[in-house]
């Protein structure tokens, strides 16, 4: 009898970095080979494809099936912020839910190399004469003439907001989580950066948006990933290796920013990740502590301490001492980020919903190498899409 | 040449009369500068750009609402790197006037982490942004602290 539970069988990474050689099909296309591979089925097994490449145009899943195999399976073009990872893997764990088919392919990929500071703003040129345009029915960009759009400054307010109501946290703070996530990376061959850096160091790097200096930011740089996932059904079909290798997704959820009062004037990052964390819980029958590591979305360091509090790693309002007890460093309580994180791991941006799953699974698996927490039997993979998304998968070690 | 018109095309930058538009169209620069929300009848959420039904309650209807002139820093970030054109660093902040949030720049003060603070008081005042080639003034709004 079937559980009705979707697993992950094969999943992969590619290194992040600089890729000047390959483009965004290239890296996809090895990404997806290499997943199909590590679950050890084809093209021909696929019932879907879901697929995203956000700053890249559309119809990446199709470049990806004349890559590596048309079949005229439905495909699906993802689009969801630095979500779009993750909802390309909700999409495929959704048909397979609904029965329509037992395998299917997720692919998240970008190449973001020397791209600089992005923005969600309108950068509308100033015109000869005021003519207004926009919602707001503005004469020229409002973006740094009205408080800031650039994602450094943005996810800034994020964190000094908690700061504001909480207390307890500040630029040091902020630059220690920074750090730990460095300290991280070193074990990860994966990750764009694997360099430590002190304190001192990455306090006085170059400041971006106070209190975020350069090494507290995200790395912008190219990288792919995919996961080929399974019915339950179909994985007991399957050999002994590859059912003991499989991850469960124990939850799959996304959700979006409910109405807050200061929503249109700052993101709201926080009620939407808690909402989805309540309902993760709930669905896997798991609590926070349960947790062996977490993946969470630390596009800035400041945004790393208010998901410690919206995932319910900590009491509320008490990230700051949580993150102080050393709980979120890999020989913690609550590893967080032991990967590097987006601040030395790299975001590039569509691969990063399914590289952090990636992570997860690599530990459950016991696969992680150097880096490998020990015993860890379920993880936390949670990414933020600014607008906004929030996507959140427990996944849980097999049995066998 | 001349003319009774005082906003033609061939009006000189530095022409004494000049008109005044306000940056976006919820600052309103008379009969005192404010910010002026679309304002749900139903619920009292406030927007700064039109929506076709209230994003809080789905009400339809709407009232304008004049906002605060003063409140206080619930969160900021000092910006380094921006936009070309934008002078840096510059002081992005969230204001919370009288239960409404407003984004808006900080003016008036060294932009650092010593004179920007947390819950600091502060007050809507205008500045002009530049002139277009027919004279026209753009005027936007910041905050600056209430000493």
């Amino acid at each position: 009898m079937s559980s009705g539970d979707v697993w992950i069988l094969g999943i992969n990474m590619t290194k992040f970095g600089k890729h000047t050689d390959k483009d965004t099909v290239d890296l996809a296309a090895q990404a997806a080979m290499a997943a199909l591979a590590d679950g050890g089925v084809t093209m021909a097994d696929m019932g879907v494809l879901a697929a995203g490449c956000l700053m890249g145009g559309g119809g990446i899943a199709q470049m990806i099936q004349k890559q590596i195999g048309q079949t005229g399976i439905p495909a699906y073009n993802v689009s969801n912020a630095c979500a779009t990872g993750a909802t390309a893997l909700r999409v495929v764990y959704m048909s397979i839910k609904s029965g329509e088919c037992d395998f299917g392919l997720a692919v998240g990929v970008e190449k973001l190399s020397g791209v600089g500071l992005l923005s969600g703003g309108n950068r509308k040129d100033d015109g000869k004469t005021w003519n207004r345009f926009g919602r707001y029915g503005a004469v020229a960009s409002t973006d740094g003439r009205i408080g800031t759009d650039t994602m450094p400054g943005v996810f800034a307010q994020v964190g000094m907001e908690y700061a504001h109501k909480y207390g307890g946290a500040d630029f040091k703070l902020f630059a220690q989580i920074s750090e730990k996530n460095h300290a991280h990376s070193t074990l990860n061959p994966l990750a764009a950066y694997q360099k430590r850096f002190t304190l001192d160091e990455i306090m006085n790097d170059m400041m971006i948006a106070y209190p975020n200096t350069r090494a507290m930011c995200s790395a912008n740089c190219d990288g792919g990933a995919a996961a080929v996932l399974v019915s339950d059904a179909k994985l007991k079909t399957l050999s002994l290796e590859q059912q003991r290798r499989a991850v469960k997704i124990s939850a799959s959820v996304l959700t979006s920013d409910p109405y807050e009062e200061a929503c249109q004037v700052l993101p709201d990052v926080n009620t939407l990740t808690r909402s989805a964390a309540a309902q993760a819980y709930a669905k896997a029958g798991i609590g926070p502590e349960d947790l062996d590591l977490v993946e969470l979305h630390d596009c800035f360091a400041t945004a790393e301490l208010v998901h410690y509090d919206n995932l319910g790693l900590c009491k509320p309002g008490e990230a700051a001492d949580f993150f102080k007890s050393g709980a979120t460093w890999r020989d913690g309580s609550t590893p967080v980020n032991v990967s590097g994180g987006l601040e030395s791991k790299g975001h590039p941006i569509a691969a990063t919903g399914i590289a952090n799953v990636w992570e997860v699974c690599h530990h459950l698996r016991g696969e992680a190498g150097d880096r490998q927490i020990q015993g860890a039997k379920v993880g936390l993979a949670h990414v933020i899409g600014l607008g906004s998304a929030c996507g959140i998968h427990i996944l849980e070690k097999s049995g066998l | 040449m001349s003319s009774t018109l005082p906003f033609v095309h061939q009006v000189p930058k530095n022409a004494c009369v000049s008109e005044q538009i306000p940056f976006v169209e919820y600052l309103h620069l008379a009969p005192t500068p404010h910010l002026v929300a679309h304002q749900c009848t139903s619920c009292g959420a406030r927007f700064f750009d039109r929506r076709n039904a209230c994003a809080s309650c789905f009400g339809t209807s709407f009232a304008d609402a004049d906002i605060a002139t003063e409140g206080f820093v619930r969160s900021f970030t000092i910006v380094s790197f921006a936009a070309p054109g934008i002078p840096v660093p510059f002081v992005s902040a969230i204001i919370e006037c009288d239960g409404t949030s407003v984004r808006g720049n900080l003016t008036n003060v060294t932009a650092d982490p010593e004179h920007v603070s947390l819950g600091m008081k502060v007050r809507l005042t205008t500045y002009v942004v530049g002139a277009d080639d027919a004279g026209t003034e753009a005027v936007n709004f910041a905050f600056e602290p209430v000493s």
